[in-house]
């Protein structure tokens, strides 16, 4: 979840202060790296984001306006590096032709099992929490960078939306389609495992 | 999934209303219109109670999610910041 971001000084980050800058980046690295990781799913691209979205901050805090808070503007530069990483290692792949039907039909769920009274321990054993990471990386990408900003880093709908630089409708669309996704992929697994231990 | 309740509102109401039932983002009349819609309606209550557990399950995983030290090490030394990597608790 989101660290509270610390009282950080704008004026020393736009001066380059290197202690504020490591307070930077101590405050938000935690962050960005676990976004980035589970953006791409691959560590080697997770750290080249990281390193390559502080790169960029540095450069840019100097142009920093403050129109947002310095926590989305970081996130923004981050989703972005992510976004291009992904679009570099599967260049036939459009994220624009992603998302069909944006503003259409509902997505209607189909696996009806109750399974979200099981023990805590067993929904998240070692095996179920491989099974969540596979689902996340089945989440079409432009519906897991809202996910993982609205649900895991907890920006609200307003800062997602600026982060990715979407209107605040699209965030909750796409919000509602992750969530129902990752719901469906985590009752077909659950349901299944609930079958076999009876 | 097709169900309608006395009080009009159907899984598809539901459905749509979801998102922003669960973020707390819903006027209160709204609120308890679902309410008495999940009551009556044992899908609607399963598909709530796996959305929110399921939410809640990403967050716990991904909240374990540490930098490697030798991730962060790299990263302070890409920055030249290696004399801070020290000052972490």
């Amino acid at each position: 979840m989101t660290e509270i971001e610390p009282e950080l000084s704008l004026d020393l980050l736009r001066a380059g202060d290197r202690n504020e800058l490591a307070r930077l980046v101590e405050a938000y690295s935690p962050s960005i790296y676990r976004l980035a990781s589970r953006m791409l799913g691959n560590a080697q691209d997770a750290e080249d984001v990281l390193q390559t979205t502080f790169l960029k901050v540095f450069k840019a805090l100097a142009d920093f306006e403050g129109r947002s808070s310095l926590s989305t503007w970081i996130y923004r530069i981050a989703a972005n590096e992510a976004l291009m990483m992904m679009r570099r290692k599967q260049p036939a792949y459009s994220l624009d032709e992603e998302v069909e039907d944006e503003e259409g039909g509902t997505y209607q769920p189909k696996e009806m099992a109750d399974w979200s009274a099981l023990p805590e321990a067993q929904l998240l054993d070692v095996e179920a929490q491989k099974q969540l990471d596979r689902a996340i990386q089945t989440l079409p990408a432009k519906l897991r960078s809202v996910f993982l900003l609205r649900d895991v880093e907890g920006l609200s709908i307003r800062e997602t939306a600026e982060a990715l630089s979407l209107t605040e409708t699209n965030v909750k669309t796409r919000l509602l389609r992750a969530r129902l996704f990752l719901r469906e992929q985590l009752s077909a697994y659950y349901t299944e495992k609930m079958a076999l231990e009876k | 999934m097709i169900h309608t309740h006395e009080n009009g509102i159907t899984c598809q109401d539901l459905l749509l209303n979801l998102s922003s039932y669960i973020d707390g983002d819903l006027e209160e009349s709204m609120c308890e219109e679902l309410k008495r819609h999940m009551e009556g309606c044992q899908n609607c209550r399963v598909v709530f109670d796996t959305t929110t557990r399921t939410i809640y399950l990403y967050q716990s995983r991904i909240e374990r999610d540490e930098i490697p030290p030798e991730v962060r090490e790299r990263l302070y030394s890409k920055l030249n910041l290696d004399d801070f990597l020290k000052t972490k608790a």
